[in-house]
């Protein structure tokens, strides 16, 4: 599944860096602490955290997520949309938790 | 073949430059062609010694030799020193303050997730000293 087929499967709001919407996801990860997620997520993972600041656009990058989701609707610093649009890392929103979504995202895709 | 060096300079508590290092340290190890694993490890590393310089420190550095067979990184900083090296390296143990904890920071993952992605891993810091961590990893 594409970032792009996702952003619509689960009606995301797109916050920035649309030009990554091409990227493939190749599963899910949940988790707002820097450390942990640098050392468990994925390649191609869809992260999902509540946190929002501009940091978590180095730890996106690094880690390789395919995009970041942030749930509940949350506010976004405006120096993280700005980089998400400079690295071209789409970071989506939506009013869901972070469990809804992985839910939505499971009945979306054929990710385990 | 000469070894390639690349040198960073990391000030105390710029967070909104956190990451930017590591991040151009990955590009940088990019297009020299180093294999994706490789990348992978000494990004986390970076990444880990770069906030650790930003978040406990008073300023520093680091630098990364890419050799053929290895790649070096070496951590520096000005201070203050790590008191009790041994609950450094433990999991889950952190001095860092509530305010950098709120942010997502200071899971006491740092040194040990550092260490994870070694094949040789140093660390050598006391109390008022600075901290000096140095990695190898091979490739």
């Amino acid at each position: 599944m594409l970032v792009k087929e996702l952003i619509q499967a689960l009606d995301l709001e797109v916050i920035a860096g649309i030009e990554g919407e091409d990227r493939e996801i190749t599963g899910v990860y949940i988790s707002d602490l820097l450390s942990w997620v640098m050392a468990n997520l994925q390649a191609g993972n869809v992260w999902i955290t509540i946190q929002t600041h501009v940091n978590v656009v180095a730890v996106a990058l690094l880690g390789e997520a395919s995009c970041m989701i942030i749930p509940e609707g949350a506010e976004i610093d405006e120096n993280t949309i700005e980089k998400a649009n400079q690295e071209k890392i789409p970071l989506l929103r939506s009013k869901l938790t972070a469990y809804q979504l992985a839910l939505k995202i499971k009945e979306a895709s054929n990710l385990k | 073949m000469n070894n390639i060096q690349l040198s960073y300079n990391i000030e105390r508590r710029d967070f909104s430059r956190a990451g930017e290092a590591s991040s151009n340290i990955k590009k940088a190890l990019r297009q020299l062609g180093v294999n994706s694993a490789t990348i992978r490890r000494v990004a986390v590393a970076t990444y880990e010694a770069e906030m650790n310089i930003i978040i406990h420190s008073e300023g520093g550095t680091i630098g990364v030799t890419v050799d053929v067979d290895k790649i070096r990184i070496d951590a520096k900083d000005t201070g203050p020193g790590i008191e009790n090296i041994e609950m450094a390296m433990k999991e889950g143990y952190s001095t860092a303050t509530s305010e950098v904890r709120e942010l997502g920071f200071g899971a006491g993952m740092g040194l040990p997730n550092m260490k994870r992605c070694a094949d040789e891993f140093s660390i050598e810091s006391s109390k008022g000293n600075p901290t000096k961590v140095s990695i190898i990893i091979y490739q």
